[in-house]
């Protein structure tokens, strides 16, 4: 149900003190009828991806392989507006249960869709378990959260919408919010025409994957390597490259071209942090003990924009993230799961060295490719400030603490 | 070592409690007629044909390297087409052709060979992403990862090569399609010294690999042909596996053929946790989860723990299981094959599971958890245990399939300017480019009013770009595209309408 009214009615009234009346004017928002940046208009208003990797076919249509291999099939077609809904839907706090956060707040554009801290903050300001991963080339993915338990982006986004200790609303009061918006009425008549009666969950569901589903990040250096240009990368990047394929390192194994993930689960035993107690995965989402201590291999593109590392973000740089790996199997497990967790097979010993280290690095660093970040939204039809909360990372720079 | 067998001993006793349990053993199933020709024979090709669609064409350029000189900096000048010739010498590097088409070529000259040399401290001699390579007549040592890795290469070809203690593998493609494996000599490798992983139509002949962990290893591959190998002295001498949790999931249409599978008796000296790690010492032929896989006319001798032995993830050490990936072994064929002298010094739980089927004599070949559609062609040949399910197999014989290699090498499809300009246009331009608003740069409007039928201007523009307008930032060259690339771009650019 909804929550009391005099909470939204305090908060909207500390955003007025905070904007002095500058902004709250009637929003003027229109829906784009271009797709964004990536995608063709084909003929029945549909966006659909292009890229230079539809030049190269994969294995099985896996979507794993080399530098020239082609992507998993993508979530892609549909229109403009749905996206450009989306988008609005993404930055509006008016989605969380007390307006103060937006899916920004913890997936934020300026830090590689996620939020620079070990773990999320909900609306009640209490830390959740888990990092927020990075929402770039989510439209190729089969699986989400970290310990993969919802098979679409509707699924999983209704974990942190309806999550107490996340954006805390419900699904009736998230219907309520947005269909007592007269601008969200009408916007997604333009998203959805022909469709009669006020917005649904599935609409608002498909608007918000809609957008996540446009963040296409494919015009790295590295692609520009893979596509054939071989001075794109410096030869401490090259080196970098040739570390992570080799199958000493085996970082490809897992972190496979073209996205850098091959989607599966691993189990690779990292410590958490601060005497966190051990965090099961998908051992505790499946019925496979095989899965203890298991995750999601998340992909690495804007790695470097992502810090802090790891589920829980146990390592603060990428250097520390890549020597884990070279610290001997298993040499992180809590005693008490050493004889119960099985980690992968391809965690050993590669006794990699310093240099090769700074070299991944190196190379990591050119997986980076913001060409097609989305804009902020100027003003939002619910009246609020975008994005409500900002990540910590943030807000000094920008003088907005909320 | 023990503790490494300590596995799979644990998991076969798990079996034999299960089978005490009351899980039956099925009345025998010979009389049953299983299979014919039809289950090998699709997909295979129809030439026959080693050479015809693999490795480099040979027909560009030549480059001669010498003593002293780099590998890579001949790489990295040579085309498509090119041949790059390295005389003897050693050679301490990393050679990586992410290039189509190139043959490396080893020059042997009165005997002496050129060797790359990875002292211990390098971690691969040859990685290779491009389709088309050719890697020959070099020897390979002293590597720690592998001694020639590729990543989605298809139409490769390796052959003539000598590896010594490479690392982890010694010849690995992986994710390619259409390749062959050839006359090379492969020893000292930790893992499997020919390891074919997530591959398809593949064949591996005519290939000597001894004191390695496993000798030739076929994973989560289809089409593939193992055939006139001579595996010896390794821990296990040819396995075929689906190994859970990797991406793609299948492994089928395997035949192992005419090969010398020989006394495979080598101390495991698997890294921990590597699958091969549970590998008993004496292994001949292991079939893990892989489908229709057929055993034909081999030679095996001589290994200690078993012949042939089938078995399902269940049942198999250091493995994970893996919902998307079938964890038995089905349709499997064994034909006739020359087997003498196996299971002579066995593990105690091949002796028990002997035990409860009321077998004497040493177990050549072994089948653990359920084999659906599996045959044998004749059931009183040899020693075996749990193959009262097996029916009796109606083809005696995959002679008719030369190879599962393609007519035509995989990939050379064309691409239609018009898809490549498209691609280029929303995939890259776009990012600075829309139609009719100004974005980064000046909308595509503005761009086809000055250039209308010059595309060639915007190309020569976007290779060298200098600031044109106050209003915009200077744009940064676009000469990463190729010139077709950048073509292709200008022209679907002039005629975009919207």
């Amino acid at each position: 149900m909804r929550r009391a009214p005099s909470n939204k009615a305090s908060l909207a009234g500390i955003v007025v003190l905070a904007l002095c009346g500058t902004v709250l004017a009637e929003p003027q928002v229109e829906l784009q009828s271009d797709c964004p940046p990536g995608f063709e208009l084909t003929g029945n208003n549909a966006c659909e991806l292009r890229t230079l990797y539809q030049n190269y076919d994969s294995l099985h249509e896996a979507g794993v392989g080399g530098p020239r291999t082609g992507l998993p099939e993508a979530r892609d077609g549909f229109s403009p507006q749905q996206i450009d809904l989306g988008r609005y839907l993404f930055f509006d706090p008016l989605l969380s249960g007390d307006d103060s956060l937006s899916c920004a707040s913890c997936h934020h554009p300026d830090l590689g869709f996620a939020d620079g801290r070990p773990r999320s903050i909900g609306i009640g300001g209490a830390e959740v378990a888990r990092a927020a991963p990075s929402l770039w080339n989510v439209a190729f993915l089969r699986r989400f959260f970290w310990d993969a338990r919802a098979g679409s982006l509707e699924e999983q986004m209704q974990g942190p919408l309806y999550a107490d200790d996340e954006m805390g609303t419900t699904p009736a009061q998230l219907l309520a919010d947005i269909g007592d918006n007269e601008h969200y009425r009408r916007l997604f008549r333009d998203a959805y025409p022909g469709s009669e009666g006020p917005p649904t969950l599935d609409q608002i569901y498909t608007a918000i994957a809609a957008f996540q589903a446009s963040l296409i990040s494919l015009n790295s250096r590295y692609d520009q390597y893979a596509h054939g240009y071989h001075d794109a990368l410096t030869d401490r990047e090259k080196a970098g490259m040739n570390v992570f394929r080799s199958f000493v390192a085996r970082c490809a194994e897992c972190h496979t071209p073209p996205l850098f993930t091959n989607q599966q689960l691993a189990v690779i035993g990292v410590r958490e942090p601060d005497g966190r107690a051990f965090d099961p995965g998908a051992g505790a989402t499946t019925d496979n003990p095989g899965l203890r201590g298991g995750f999601k291999v998340p992909g690495l593109r804007n790695i470097a924009r992502t810090a802090p590392y790891m589920h829980s973000g146990t390592f603060a740089t990428l250097r520390e993230a890549a020597e884990f790996y070279t610290l001997g199997r298993g040499h992180a497990l809590p005693v008490a799961e050493q004889d119960r967790v099985t980690v992968h097979w391809h965690i050993w010993e590669p006794d990699l060295g310093a240099e090769e280290l700074d070299r991944l690095v190196d190379f990591l660093g050119a997986l980076t490719d913001e060409s097609f970040k989305p804009q902020v939204p100027s003003q939002m039809p619910s009246g609020l400030l975008p994005i409500g909360k900002l990540p910590e990372a943030l807000a000094p720079h920008l003088g907005q603490t909320n | 070592m023990g503790k490494k067998l300590g596995l799979i001993v644990a998991a076969i006793a798990l079996l034999i409690i299960g089978a005490i349990g009351g899980m039956k053993y099925a009345g025998d199933n010979r009389a049953t007629v299983v299979g014919d020709t039809s289950r090998y024979s699709a997909g295979a090709s129809s030439s026959g044909a080693l050479t015809g669609s693999v490795g480099g064409s040979g027909s560009g350029t030549v480059h001669e390297v010498r003593d002293g000189d780099s590998i890579q900096a001949a790489v990295a000048k040579a085309e498509s087409g090119d041949v790059i010739k390295v005389f003897p010498g050693t050679y301490h590097e990393t050679v990586y052709i992410d290039k189509d088409d190139i043959v490396l070529s080893g020059v042997i000259v009165d005997d002496v060979w050129p060797v790359m040399e990875g002292d211990k401290k390098l971690n691969d001699a040859v990685l290779y992403s491009g389709n088309g390579i050719t890697v020959e007549n070099l020897q390979i040592q002293h590597y720690k990862g592998n001694a020639i890795m590729g990543q989605a290469g298809n139409n490769f070809l390796i052959r003539n090569n000598n590896i010594v203690d490479t690392g982890v593998y010694g010849i690995f493609p992986e994710f390619g399609t259409n390749g062959l494996i050839t006359h090379n000599v492969l020893s000292g490798i930790e893992d499997a010294a020919i390891y074919v992983g997530m591959c398809d139509y593949i064949h591996v002949t005519h290939n000597e690999v001894f004191n390695n962990v496993a000798g030739i290893e076929i994973e989560n591959s289809r089409h593939s042909i193992v055939e006139n190998n001579y595996a010896h002295d390794n821990t296990g001498g040819i396995l075929v596996f689906i190994t859970p949790g990797l991406p793609i999931k299948t492994t089928y249409d395997t035949i192992v053929r005419n090969n010398f599978i020989v006394n495979n008796n080598t101390p495991n000296f698997g890294i921990p946790g590597s699958t091969v790690a549970g590998i008993p010492a004496g292994t001949g032929i292991l079939n893990m989860a892989g489908d229709r896989t057929t055993i034909e006319g081999n030679i095996i001798t001589g290994n200690q723990v078993i012949g042939i032995l089938i078995t399902d993830h269940m049942n198999a050490p250091n493995v994970t299981l893996d919902p998307d990936a079938d964890p038995n072994s089905d349709e499997i064929a064994i034909l006739d094959n020359m087997m003498w002298n196996n299971g002579f010094n066995t593990i105690p739980e091949i002796t028990a599971l002997k035990t409860l089927e009321l077998v004497d004599g040493d177990v050549q070949i072994l089948n653990i958890g359920s084999s659906t559609n599996s045959c044998i062609l004749d059931h009183d040949k040899y020693v075996t245990v749990g193959l009262r399910d097996f029916g009796t197999c109606g083809f005696a014989t995959t002679a008719d399939v030369k190879s599962y290699l393609l007519d035509e090498p995989a990939e050379r499809r064309e691409i239609a300017a018009e898809d490549m300009g498209k691609r280029a246009y929303y995939g890259i331009c776009a990012g600075c480019h829309a139609y009719n608003i100004k974005m980064i740069g000046p909308p595509t409007q503005t761009i086809q009013a000055l250039y209308m039928d010059d595309p060639q201007g915007i190309v020569d523009y976007i290779t060298n770009p200098t600031k044109k307008r106050d209003d915009y930032p200077e744009m940064p060259p676009q000469n990463y595209l190729s010139e077709d690339v950048r073509m292709a771009a200008a022209e679907f650019m002039l005629q975009v309408r919207k």
